[in-house]
């Protein structure tokens, strides 16, 4: 499984696992949309806290489900991202769409 | 430039080859003792250029995908990646950030991680006949056992 998704409250949380590339990034879009269609949350949070390894396929991961909370009315919100993945995500230009915060960072 | 040591592969353009390549190359590259960040830095540029070849240059086809490795004298690294694809009309604008044909799930950034995440990019194309990125990032020589 290269996501585990929970919900409650109306909203849902996506925990993105493994690496993710333009090849694994297919099936996590396909089963958070599913999801997220489902349930229309308030808000999708995508932690990224079990994330070995991702490349731009990661960044246009998180900018499809941005547009996609737009869609549904809700909010996309990035989370636990580690240590190893800030370089990528500040280079993606994310943090001017606000959904980067800075919960619960873990070190890794 | 003294070639140390080097290594070539090819594979099929399948997605499921992305982690393959990404592997192969960090295998390779381990021999210059890199620490955990350049590792990563070499195998997320890799995953661009080949993904690149996959869902570009051979988006109707399937193709050969070209990797070479090169271990430079001083403890340079130089990656070549190529394909016969369909080659890239106007370099410059492919390498600006956010500049993509595809829309929907790329972001337009494969290049710009590329560009940030080695020392030096270089690209050669021609459309119809196919496209070799070159890509070099020198390893920082440390003391053996100080990790
Ligand atoms: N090997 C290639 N063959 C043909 N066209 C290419 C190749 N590599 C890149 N391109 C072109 O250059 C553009 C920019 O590439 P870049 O990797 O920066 O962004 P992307 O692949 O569109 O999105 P992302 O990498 O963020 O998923 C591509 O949209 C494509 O048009
Ligand atoms: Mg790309």
């Amino acid at each position: 499984m290269s996501v585990k998704i929970s919900h409650e409250n109306g909203k849902i949380t996506a925990k993105l696992m493994g690496e993710i590339d333009h090849h694994t990034a297919k099936a996590m879009r396909e089963e958070i949309d599913s999801e997220a269609e489902k349930i229309k949350p308030a808000v999708l949070y995508l932690d990224f806290s079990e994330v070995q390894f991702m490349d731009s396929s990661g960044i246009g991961l998180v900018m499809g489900r941005f547009r996609q909370m737009e869609l549904l009315g809700g909010k996309l919100r990035v989370i636990n991202v580690p240590e190893h993945l800030e370089r990528i995500m500040a280079l993606s230009g994310l943090g001017a769409l606000g959904v980067l915060t800075n919960e619960g960072k873990v070190k890794k | 430039m003294k070639i140390i040591n080097e290594t070539n592969i090819s594979f099929m353009s399948k997605s499921n080859n992305e982690s393959f390549a990404r592997s192969v190359v960090s295998a390779f590259v381990l021999q210059l003792d890199p620490t955990i960040t350049e590792l990563a830095d070499i195998k997320t540029a890799v995953s661009e250029a080949v993904t690149n070849c996959i869902v570009h240059a051979y988006k109707y086809e399937m193709g050969t995908i070209y990797i070479t490795v090169r271990i430079i004298e001083g403890g340079k690294i130089q990656i070549k990646i190529r394909d016969k694809g369909c080659g890239i009309e106007n370099i410059h604008e492919a390498m600006e950030p956010l500049f993509t044909t595809m829309g929907g799930e790329r972001a337009g950034l494969g290049f710009a991680v590329m560009q940030s995440f080695m020392d030096k990019i270089r690209v050669n194309s021609k459309v119809g006949k196919g496209t070799t990125i070159t890509m070099e990032k020198s390893i920082i020589r440390r003391a053996k056992n100080n990790e």
